[in-house]
């Protein structure tokens, strides 16, 4: 945490969502760190607020956060794009980053290429990971060490292309909620809160709030990029717990057929299908489901389908990619461990 | 009464429709065989721009930028109302990214002037990035609302509109001019009206108007020496039907170079990978502990996992 490494370090935009930090923006502190490490640089953290900010900061540094900067302001309290823009990119001419990092929430796909635009450089939009490598131009017979490989699905999900932006600083990257699985957690890890205020005129708060409402947090299942789902053949409440304990190792969610649900084996906001949720997850295990029509309709577009079932005639094997004859209670074990394994 | 009203619009390559035809030997999508389209959500942004112009008056103008057919996606705007279209196009503009986009397509809103509200869709679903409005916003320094699932009301000066961010929803008023962005939920964008497909069926950009002409001296129909005067004459019968679709180029909106095209984009593609859609059958995985450390070992091989 030298003084050195202050500019050309990584910030991270974290994102009050009703009172709190936005969980894809600790999932940014835990990657910028991962970063930072490599780059032997420092995690800043820029944090906007209407109220005090105070106890927000300890899973922040728990994360690998040095210094949080912090902007409060009582007419901050609800994200607008104008103040917002103006504080973050002030921030980014008083630090000099290499790198900023914002999550692709609606508002950091409001924000960031705002600022992207006003300091004229690139902007990655939507990237489910991130790494640091070299580049060679071959043109210009030029390498560019250690700069951010921002990789991204692009053309409706039919390609995977990894963007760079060489010449240009900061590089810039909007990142998907749940994409970035979070390690253990340094809880006597410290960090500094530093101030960051902005003189803000009255004249920059141009919308006037009439209503506001905000929903219940839901099981967002499109979110997911694994899911694991069970069905009728799963048999028991007790036994769908190892779907949960699947998902839970794959940092996936839970879905079911509505069969599972009608059981009550699990919620209704878990059901995929025509009357639940359709989904087109990257990976998605369907165990004990026998693939209806209903259920198929709600799935089958994933990118990655395995099958678990004990019948072979089961039609869910007709659109699976992998299928897997065989007793899940002996299967999901095996799973678990043949994933741990390749960590 | 409103000032100018612009709405900003993509032909895209219709992703959301691959169908088996557009998908190679190999499991990835053949990108040439895909059918054109007009953004899905541009057409939420052009419908809620049409219902403005006919609860508070004035011009709706689109302005699309791409290659020289986009000017299908200009007609289909005629065929539900719109009173201008601009296409604007450049071969210089190829290889943009949405900074040097936005750069172009602010110039070309400058040019129009006089505007009140910019509507676009929240995203283009080749790239589904989301930042051509606001950076746009920006760089003509307007205040932006994106997600805006409705107007409610404009009144001297102030519009109050519903926005949805996540799970907030908001009602809020704010001043003009501001630039918005609409999703797919907003509206459900109308279809071609019979007078208007009549009419601008034959509205034709310069260029298109052009190669009919060559097309004709080819043929021998019309003498080389004719094809000037030609031209002038069939673009003056165009421009007083108000059939011609406008083409702005480069120069025509006095466009800084290094900030057009590549050479104005920061962002790069290094490295572009097809991903498989489709199993061409299903494997089928032994239950034993060797089977599913295979399938593991492969899951993680093409990223599957991570």
């Amino acid at each position: 945490m030298a003084d050195t490494y202050q500019k050309d370090g990584i910030l991270v935009f974290l994102e009050c969502d009703h009172n709190e930090i936005a969980d894809v923006s600790l999932e940014l502190v835990y990657k910028a760190r991962e970063l930072a490490d490599r780059l032997k640089v420092s995690v800043h953290g820029i944090l906007i607020t209407g109220s005090t900010a105070i106890s927000y900061s300890e899973p922040i540094f728990q994360r690998g956060c040095d210094f949080l900067h912090v902007t409060e302001d009582e007419r901050l309290s609800f994200y607008e794009t104008l103040p917002y823009t103006k504080i973050v990119s002030e921030i980014i001419h008083a630090l000099e980053p290499q790198i900023v990092l914002f999550g692709a929430t609606p508002v950091g796909r409001d924000l960031a290429p705002r600022v992207a635009s006003n300091l004229k450089t690139g902007l990655t939009a939507d990237c489910t990971d991130l790494q640091i490598g070299d580049h060679e131009d071959k043109k210009q017979k030029k390498i560019y060490k250690d700069i951010l490989y921002q990789i991204r699905p692009a053309f409706g999900g039919n390609i995977l292309a990894t963007i760079i932006a060489p010449d240009h600083r900061p590089q810039m990257a909007t990142v998907r909620e749940g994409v970035i699985k979070i390690g253990p957690l340094n809880d006597k890890r410290g960090g500094e809160a530093i101030p960051f205020p902005v003189e803000l005129n009255d004249s920059i708060f141009t919308n006037t709030i009439i209503k506001r409402t905000v929903a219940e947090k839901k099981l967002n299942l499109k979110a997911a990029n694994i899911v694991v789902a069970g069905g009728g053949g799963v048999g028991s409440k007790e036994n769908f717990e190892l779907i949960h304990k699947l998902a839970e190792t794959f940092g996936g969610m839970v879905g079911a057929s509505r069969a599972a649900i009608d059981s009550g084996f699990v919620g209704r906001d878990h059901q995929v299908g025509q009357t639940g949720t359709t989904i087109r997850p990257k990976l998605y295990i369907a165990v004990g489901i026998s693939g209806a029509i209903q259920h198929r309709a709600g799935m089958e577009e994933s990118s990655k389908i395995i099958a678990v079932n004990t019948d072979p005639n089961a039609p869910i094997f007709k659109i699976a990619h992998y299928g897997i004859v065989g007793d899940f209670l002996e299967v999901i074990p095996m799973m678990i461990e043949a994933y741990k394994g390749k960590e | 009464m409103l000032k100018n009203i612009i709405v900003l619009a993509k032909q895209v390559p219709d992703t959301k429709n691959v169908s088996t035809e557009a998908m190679k030997a190999d499991g990835t999508v053949n990108r040439a065989a895909l059918p054109a389209v007009f953004n899905p959500e541009d057409l939420n942004a052009l419908e809620m721009a049409l219902d403005v112009k006919e609860r508070f008056g004035h011009n709706v103008t689109v302005m699309t930028m791409g290659p020289p057919r986009a000017a299908d996606i200009l007609r289909e705007a005629l065929y539900r109302g719109v009173d201008r279209t601009i296409l604007i196009t450049d071969r210089a503009f190829a290889g943009a990214d949405t900074l040097a986009t936005s750069y172009v397509l602010a110039l070309a809103i400058k040019k129009i002037g006089n505007f009140d509200l910019i509507l676009a869709g929240r995203q283009a679903i080749d790239g589904d990035t989301a930042q051509i409005g606001p950076q746009v916003s920006e760089k003509i320094g307007i205040n932006q609302i994106t997600y805006t699932t409705e107007i409610v009301n404009i009144r001297s000066g102030i519009i109050t509109l519903s926005r949805t961010l996540g799970r907030i929803s908001e009602l809020l008023k704010t001043k003009l001019p501001l630039l918005i962005t609409v999703p797919a939920e907003a509206n459900q964008p109308r279809t071609f009206g019979a007078k208007w497909f009549i009419k601008y069926k034959k509205a034709k950009t310069v260029r298109e108007l052009e190669s009919s002409v060559k097309a004709r001296i080819k043929t021998g129909e019309l003498k080389t020496e004719e094809q000037d005067s030609k031209i002038k004459e069939i673009l003056e019968i165009y421009r007083e039907k108000k059939l011609l679709i406008e083409t702005w180029s480069a120069n025509d909106l006095n466009a800084d170079v290094d900030a057009i095209g590549l050479r104005g984009s920061p962002t790069k593609v290094k490295k572009v990978k097809s991903i498989v859609l489709t199993a061409a059958e299903t494997k089928t995985i032994e239950a034993t502990e060797a089977g599913i450390n295979n399938l593991f070992h492969e899951l993680i091989e093409d990223h599957t996992f991570g």
